[in-house]
């Protein structure tokens, strides 16, 4: 019984809140990855990206619930997120149209495009505090929970209680699908084949005869795909709010930069990475160990490696140790 | 009508002034960042002080005043300092209502405002490390919310009273969290509670499950939250609901918000908070001014009324000087914001400088009853909360 409670009391504040986030970040993980193997720049955008999306899905869904349309149990925000996807496809082409093709035209340096996603970040950082405000917004609807800690306490008649929200699920379940589907698209498309060959070798790939603007065009729509989707999974599950989103940039560069930037499986790996971390090293183990040890051996401290304070530390120190001794990530990626 | 301009006549002969000078006043808050959505309401509130005082036509001979809007960022000294010189040095402004959070209020105090002489008063920074007993500031900074020392206190009290003698407690890690989360543990523990952890929190972070699997390894009875509505501290108690982890909290002023209640709703009954606040009648005093106005704002966002009065004892002070230099007027603050003299509520600015140009003496309630005590800092009055049906109910002051 102990040992159960032990393992449960783990899923309730270790693995489930960590799979769901290293979902979130992963998915945040790819689209930047996506942009350094294929456009060949950081996209410090990125995060604001996510905000555009998640703020195109809000407003739909707004129009949706006025119109009195719900997805049932599952989130209205699910039904419009397709609306919001084309949203943030459209202000990526544009952004691209305006400002990064006239660069990609000069031949510009990297170093010069992350600077320009910088101008790019604030721009769109203004905006959308402009359309929908600098507040918070909660836009979870439906059923809250798969399962809430107290029915799992009535349930089993254990002591700890075990939480599974809904977006939690979602979130999973949702990442798993996207991935098979990029994965998919990648691996056996010829689009998708196109841009792996003009990411590997872009001279060999236009004398290839593969249409460069066209792979420019097919990478920002799947970028925004995957920015409004990790956005509202995100937004579904804690909240949304513009500047949060800004802040997620840290760690979405930190999970694909340790899993190998430009390499798609390591954003993934990155991602779950750094979420589980985070969490892990951070964890004061009392109440788990307590449940595992004899009543004589029970810890009276908190059993903590480091305390929450150096939460984020714990991501740059891998990140540190991965740039140093493998500076193309864990899975081969391309050196920063 | 020509009681007054022989009045003011007067006391143009008597201060020497010659002709209507145009002031500026520096409204430096935290326009964006984490505090973004409470000054929204507390800038306006500022703004309605200055342009009641400036239409009356009645500070220094006829003398306008504007306001200029500087942004502090609340996070980042660099861009708050940064800003303050910029409201100094190129806009000229004679004294600044600010700066809001704790951290950036010290910066700017000591690298800009000391250097240059300028008055500050904060209507929101509340950390007990802005205490300045020694008169460290040079008499030029007061604030018009109460120090958190005094804060920690009522909580303990708050806490006691209802039985709860063990708590987890979580800080957003700044000037603000630190301090109040010590100055709790400091009387909590004094006061024969138990604190079980004392965890930091960064805000503007985009998970919240280690610090919230921390808290409730260590548990405790209620779980205090010393973070923002805005930021993580929402982000806390998010996650520690979700997970079961805790199910009452306690909020100290950061914390309590219309946001709160509209969040959380009833899934936080039974938690107690408190944060400065009017008292019911000063507070409706207040609402009617505002909209009276016309000032598009909520007067009953915390701190709102606290920025209106910092405004006003900044000119208030300037009238009783006869001068709007920071040096000559910092000395009369205290003056007209305390007894004794003839009570002045929001919106009676008029009547409080015209009293002070006959060379009377006034005591400026304004809309948080403000008054000054050690070294320029407010006395303050707690609202206690309860929330209860997915309100938050006055249970009393303190």
């Amino acid at each position: 019984m102990d040992f159960l409670n032990a393992i449960v009391a783990l899923s309730n504040f270790v693995l489930v809140p960590g799979i769901a986030y290293g979902s979130q970040l992963a998915l945040g993980a790819l689209g930047v990855t996506l942009i350094y193997g294929i456009l060949r720049f950081s996209n410090f955008a990125h995060g604001d990206t996510m905000a555009f999306g998640t703020m195109s899905v809000i407003l739909v869904m707004w129009l949706f619930q006025s119109w009195g349309i719900s997805f049932g149990p599952l989130p209205t925000a699910l039904l419009a997120l397709p609306f919001g996807m084309l949203g943030c496809m459209a202000l990526l082409l544009a952004t691209d149209k305006m400002v990064y093709q006239f660069y990609r035209d000069q031949k510009a340096k990297p170093v010069i495009l992350v600077i320009v996603s910088m101008g790019v970040m604030f721009v769109l950082n203004g905006l959308v505090r402009f359309i929908i405000g600098p507040g918070e917004q909660r836009f979870a609807d439906g059923e809250r929970f798969i399962i809430s800690a107290r029915d799992f306490k009535e349930l089993t008649g254990l002591k700890e209680g075990l939480a599974i929200k809904t977006t939690q699920g979602i979130t999973v379940i949702t990442a798993v699908i996207v991935v098979a589907a990029l994965f998919w698209f990648l691996n056996r498309t010829r689009t998708g084949k196109s841009m792996r060959a003009y990411s590997d070798n872009e001279d060999l790939a236009l004398l290839s005869g593969i249409n460069p603007d066209r792979v420019v065009m097919v990478t920002w729509l799947i970028v925004a795909g995957l920015a409004t989707i990790a956005g509202v999974l995100y937004g579904l599950d804690k909240s949304f709010k513009p500047f949060t989103y800004f802040q997620l940039l840290l760690p979405i560069f930190a999970s694909a930069i340790v899993g190998g930037l430009g390499n798609p499986l390591g954003a993934i790996a990155g991602g779950f990475v750094i979420a589980f971390s985070e969490v892990f090293i951070t964890y004061a183990w009392k109440k788990v160990l307590g449940y595992m040890m004899p009543e004589s051996l029970e810890p009276s401290g908190l059993v903590q490696l480091l305390s929450t304070d150096y939460k984020f530390a714990v991501s740059f120190v891998i990140l540190l140790i991965v740039l140093l001794f493998k500076p193309t990530g864990l899975f081969k990626g391309k050196a920063v | 009508m020509k009681k007054l301009l022989t009045a003011t006549a007067a006391a143009a002969l008597m201060t020497g002034a010659a002709s209507a000078e145009e002031i500026k006043i520096g409204v430096l808050l935290g326009f964006t960042g984490p505090i973004e959505s409470t000054v929204a309401h507390m800038g306006p509130a500022a703004h309605m002080a200055i342009k009641e005082v400036s239409e009356s036509g009645l500070l220094l001979d006829g003398a306008t005043v504007t306001a200029v809007n500087g942004d502090s960022t609340c996070v980042d000294s660099g861009a708050a300092t940064a800003a303050a010189e910029r409201l100094i040095t190129s806009d000229g402004v004679k004294g600044i209502v600010g700066g809001d959070c704790s951290g950036v209020t010290g910066a700017v105090l000591t690298n800009v405002a000391m250097p240059n002489g300028v008055v500050m008063i904060s209507p929101s920074a509340t950390s007990p490390a802005l205490s300045h007993m020694n008169n460290e500031d040079n008499g030029l900074f007061f604030r018009t919310a109460p120090s958190d020392a005094r804060q920690g206190v009522v909580m303990t009290d708050v806490l006691m009273e209802q039985g709860i003698k063990e708590v987890a407690v979580t800080y957003t890690n700044n000037d603000y969290g630190k301090g109040l989360a010590d100055a709790f543990a400091e009387a909590y523990e004094a006061a024969g509670g138990t604190v079980t952890i004392s965890a930091a929190h960064e805000d503007g972070k985009a998970d919240y499950s280690a610090e919230v699997g921390a808290l409730a390894a260590a548990g405790g009875e209620r779980l205090v939250v010393a973070g923002y509505v805005d930021q993580g501290g929402a982000g806390i108690v998010r996650a520690a609901l979700d997970t079961g982890a805790f199910d009452t909290f306690h909020f100290p002023d950061g914390m309590m918000s219309d946001a709160l209640v509209a969040n959380f709703g009833d899934e936080i009954e039974g938690s107690t908070g408190q944060h400065p606040s009017p008292s019911e009648e000063l507070a409706s005093r207040f609402k009617e001014v505002t909209a009276a106005s016309g000032m598009d704002f909520e007067p009953t966002t915390p701190f709102a009324p606290e920025s209106y009065d910092a405004a006003a004892l900044i000119l208030l002070a300037m009238q009783a000087a006869g001068s709007s230099d920071p040096n000559v007027y910092k000395d009369k603050v205290e003056m007209v914001a305390n007894a004794p003299g003839e009570q002045i509520q929001a919106g009676e600015l008029g009547k409080g400088l015209e009293i002070l140009a006959n060379g009377g003496d006034i005591d400026f309630v304004g809309g948080t009853g403000v008054e000054l005590v050690g070294p320029g800092e407010a006395a303050g009055l707690f609202r206690e909360v309860l929330i209860e049906g997915g309100e938050d109910k006055t249970v009393t002051f303190r």
